[in-house]
């Protein structure tokens, strides 16, 4: 029955599931929902959220990206480990990544959705954000230390986000945060991460069509 | 301190983590809050892992050097600090590490990959759609309490239906024949349940609207770890009235009721407690 992706593009948590399953060599079948007229098949695999990303494995849904990204680690237990095998070094980039779940994806839509003072607040936070993850990074080659890892997935589709972010709040990410940007252009060098990231300018693009389907000018 | 600032960095390397290979059970310290069900959970995995850890008290009004060194990020409880390790935060996370750390005893989750991904699954339901509806029920009145009530009636609905013909069909707890650790995560939120109910008067967990959700938090109650980790009725009694009091005092609006329910929502952790100051 094989592996089955449904996803959307453009859509960072879909990205992340790509990536490990590029990582892990996994040859699966790609499915491009339309998420204005979700498939039976979503609809029935994710009934719950009705959400992408959805990874069917011999008939079996998993749901919610961090969830797909172990599973994928579990199952196709070899390398390259996108978590490590220590517990203590395990729970560091579980905390990582959940902390990426929090607060990226929110904060970064209040970035292009809001206008003013709600805005400006919105960019205060991003900057944080990244810094705190910047000063996690240290001057490691990626999250997972040596090896690319669960911190590095859970993240770095949303480097192609920046540009917008920058583009709609007027900052930019290089200058507060180097070493992220740094670490973008390593990830980059990944063949998972190249052949899975779009250009930002394609991403703002659909930023920019996002905004105008919300009235934000 | 600025909770955003930089973190110092924690001892997470090989040699350190290798270092705490044997280390004993009296190696582990908790920092919590009797009232933040997210310290239950972890009190509870202890428990029933057999481990012994000592438990510090945090008076979430003036947060110990201990609780803001070890939680920089977050600065909430619950805390494990595993000697010589460090610090483990976030509750669902400390509960993956107590089963990486001390995997031949009493496994909170299942083996199985995809089993493992549904009780993932089903705990950030839980933490992300049902505890937050709960708070908005504690936190709000009138019509919008209506609403609120509805949303986790809605929610329950789908765990019902989970456990009738979906993924827990047939099982007494949600981890099989014993408990495990979706059980733990739904179970130390869910006596707020019964606890809401007195104190608002919305009517939560109806047996008859969810007859298998009722009898799997009975049975689960009654459980011995699991009598020996909840407070006393009256004691949760108490806190969620006063609290109560507070939120009602503070919100005449529905905007206002709605920032109120994101406090509230963490009315099981610590954070109501610590911005209603």
């Amino acid at each position: 029955m094989g592996v089955k992706l449904l996803d959307a593009w453009v859509s960072p948590f879909g990205q992340r599931v790509r990536i490990a399953l590029a990582e892990k060599g996994v040859e699966y079948e790609y499915v491009e929902e339309n998420l204005a007229e979700k498939s039976r098949l979503l609809l029935e695999s994710n009934p719950v959220h009705k959400k992408i990303p959805v990874l069917i494995h011999d008939g079996n849904p998993v749901c919610e990206s961090l969830i797909i990204v172990e599973y994928i680690d579990d199952v196709w237990d070899k390398k390259p480990h996108l978590l490590p095998a220590h517990p203590y070094l395990r729970a560091q980039p579980r905390f990582w990544a959940d902390f990426v779940d929090k607060k990226i994806y929110e904060c970064g839509t209040r970035l292009w959705k809001l206008k003013g003072e709600e805005q400006a607040e919105a960019k205060k936070e991003m900057i944080e954000i990244l810094k705190l993850l910047a000063a996690e990074l240290g001057d490691k080659t990626y999250f997972g230390g040596d090896a690319f890892g669960f911190v590095d997935v859970a993240l770095v589709p949303f480097t192609s986000w920046f540009y917008s972010y920058e583009r709609c709040a007027g900052f930019s990410v290089e200058a507060e945060c180097p070493e992220i940007v740094a670490w973008a252009k390593r990830c980059m060098e990944r063949e998972s991460v190249k052949k899975t990231l779009y250009d930002p300018e394609k991403v703002y693009e659909f930023v920019c069509f996002l905004k105008k389907r919300y009235g934000v000018e | 301190m600025d909770p955003l600032s930089p973190p110092p960095p924690p001892p997470a390397t090989a040699a350190a983590a290798a270092a705490g290979e044997g280390a004993g059970c009296c190696d582990l310290k908790l920092l919590g809050s009797w009232a933040s069900s997210y310290t239950h959970r972890v009190q509870l995995a202890l428990k029933l892992k057999g481990l012994e850890f000592e438990y510090a008290e945090e008076d979430l009004s003036n947060k110990s050097p201990a609780l803001l060194q070890s939680n920089p990020v977050y600065q909430k409880v619950p805390v494990l600090l595993h000697s010589p390790r460090g610090a483990v935060t976030e509750s669902l996370v400390i509960l993956h590490y107590l089963d990486d750390a001390f995997p031949a005893l009493r496994p909170l989750l299942p083996s199985d990959p995809f089993d493992r991904a549904l009780a993932r699954f089903w705990c950030h339901f839980a933490d992300d759609k049902l505890g937050p509806a709960v708070g908005a029920v504690f936190a709000s009145s009138g019509e919008a309490q209506k609403a609120a009530v509805a949303q986790v009636h809605e929610n329950l609905k789908l765990i019902e239906n989970e456990l009738r013909e979906g993924a827990f069909k047939g099982k007494r707890f949600f981890g099989g024949d014993g408990i495990g650790i979706l059980d733990i995560v739904l179970g130390c939120g869910s006596y707020w349940l019964a606890v809401f109910e007195e104190v608002t008067e919305a009517k939560l967990v109806d047996p008859d609207a969810f007859p298998l959700f009722y009898a799997w938090l009975k049975d689960f109650e009654a459980q011995e770890e699991v009598k020996d980790t909840i407070p006393a009725i009256d004691r949760l009694l108490e806190y969620a009235r006063g609290l109560r009091q507070m939120i009602l005092s503070h919100t005449t609006t529905a905007t206002a009721a709605a920032a109120a329910a994101t406090t509230a929502a963490a009315t099981s952790t610590n954070i109501a407690v610590d911005s209603s100051t």
